[in-house]
């Protein structure tokens, strides 16, 4: 395919691992936020491509990894609301809560559908009009304004039977609530590209001023990730901390102004939970008050006891970069993509899941 | 989840964008990317367009690629 194809270009990719080579002088810790990354680096086998001065560490970035204990417990009970639809994407089915997961209640008569798109959400609303249709709404700030399109569509074609169960999460402060913990000692950010083609680079201006981690936006392809941690290891080489753009065909210093205005107009920033990292403030997306029609929060009542992580679980460091998967004790034993135990070993992007595939054991 | 995948427009129906994805056609919204032609690549996520491809930058970031392989390759044979 156009973009892709051309990025995989092995004797280039060759050419820049020498690159990378030759130019890192000391040991560094990289850390990829977005769980997108961490699969693409595990499938093209980028780590046999690095000298062994290059450590990558996979962050908090797969949105259903992250997602509150407590938010899919909501996603459950609402499961079980006679008359609701929950409409979702596909990662969210098999991630256990406290007693239940989505597919186990699909499975006792519950009405769960994944969907591609919130499109598809609102064509089911559209559809059974005597039913109440929830989409549950995860995700970073590349999905989030699609869920914010949905509800507007929604709010502008009177489709009130459509609500969102808002659990979107923000990048940027995750990476500052990562580097104020202080003790992971992270030197540079693989940053996110698609999240980047909306939100641009300005949110990333602080994390760089204030802790002096470079900060590189990358793309997905073999070269992207090649040419981004080549530019890393040169802003570490030369004492410089800035935000560069690697993914250039993608991404705009200012992102995407009209989807930025959609998300501002339907959503605002909350404080949010997030799983190993427990509450950072204005990380999350509730739903404005002039949309609440739509919110599925004011319509059911979603009150969850305090949920607790499964024992033995190390997901939560997992997520900081803290710990490797491997360093679990239930990593291929209790815990396999079959039967998961913890939600980085259910999403495809976990990094659980990631090192279960390809990580030899 | 942030998979994005580039594809081609080939049509614009009633707002709606359709993409060619190697011989395979979808519809696309192109609500968050409302000036997009038909021609345009763009990012496709979770059936919305969410940004245009620049050609001119990508051909550029494959010539630096390709010219610092050939001088590598250079320094190398020296």
């Amino acid at each position: 395919m156009k973009y892709m194809d051309e990025y995989r270009d092995e004797t280039l990719a060759q050419g820049l691992a020498n690159k990378i080579k030759a130019r890192s002088s000391r040991t560094v810790r990289l850390m990829e936020i977005c769980g997108t990354h961490t699969m693409a680096i595990f499938r093209h086998g980028i780590r046999s491509l690095l000298p062994e001065t290059i450590d990558l560490v996979s962050g908090p970035g797969c949105p259903v990894c992250v997602t509150a204990q407590e938010d899919i417990d909501r996603s459950v009970k609402l499961a079980r609301i006679p008359g609701v639809i929950v409409t979702t994407f596909g990662d969210m089915l098999r991630v256990p809560g406290t007693d239940s997961s989505l597919q186990s209640e699909n499975a006792s008569g519950a009405d769960v559908r994944m969907v591609y798109s919130t499109s598809d959400a609102l064509k089911i609303a559209r559809n059974n009009p005597e039913r109440d249709v929830v989409f549950l709404g995860i995700g970073f700030e590349t999905t989030a304004p699609t869920i914010a399109a949905a509800i507007r569509m929604a709010h502008d074609t009177g489709q009130t039977n459509f609500s969102v169960l808002s659990a979107h999460k923000l990048l940027p402060p995750a990476m500052d609530a990562l580097l104020s913990g202080g003790n992971l000692e992270i030197d540079g950010f693989i940053c996110p590209g698609h999240v980047t083609t909306i939100i641009g680079t300005a949110p990333y201006e602080g994390v760089v001023q204030k802790y002096g981690t470079p900060c590189v936006v990358v793309g997905f392809e073999p070269l992207d990730i090649l040419q981004g941690i080549l530019m890393l290891v040169e802003q570490i080489e030369e004492g410089r901390a800035d935000v560069e753009i690697q993914y250039t065909r993608a991404v705009r210093p200012e992102g995407n102004p009209g989807a930025l205005k959609i998300m501002e107009e339907i959503f605002e920033p909350c404080d949010s939970v997030w799983r190993g990292l427990g509450v950072i403030p204005k990380s999350g997306l509730a739903i404005r008050e002039k949309y609440r029609s739509f919110d599925a929060r004011g319509r059911f009542d979603l009150e969850v006891p305090r949920a607790n992580e499964p024992p033995g679980c190390l997901c939560a460091e997992v997520l900081r970069g803290a710990a490797k998967p491997v360093e679990c004790k239930l990593f291929r034993k209790a815990c396999t993509p079959r039967s998961p135990v913890g939600p980085c070993m259910v999403s495809s992007e976990g990094t659980c899941a990631a090192y279960f595939k390809y990580h030899a054991p | 989840m942030c998979l994005g995948i580039p594809a081609k427009i080939i049509k614009i129906e009633h707002g709606m964008g359709i993409i060619d994805m190697e011989g395979t056609q979808k519809e696309v919204s192109l609500l968050l990317q409302e000036d997009a032609k038909v021609g345009d690549y763009v990012v496709v996520h979770a059936g919305f367009a969410i940004q245009k491809i620049d050609e001119e930058q990508a051909l550029a970031s494959l010539e630096t690629l390709r010219e610092m392989a050939s001088e590598l390759a250079e320094a190398e044979s020296e």
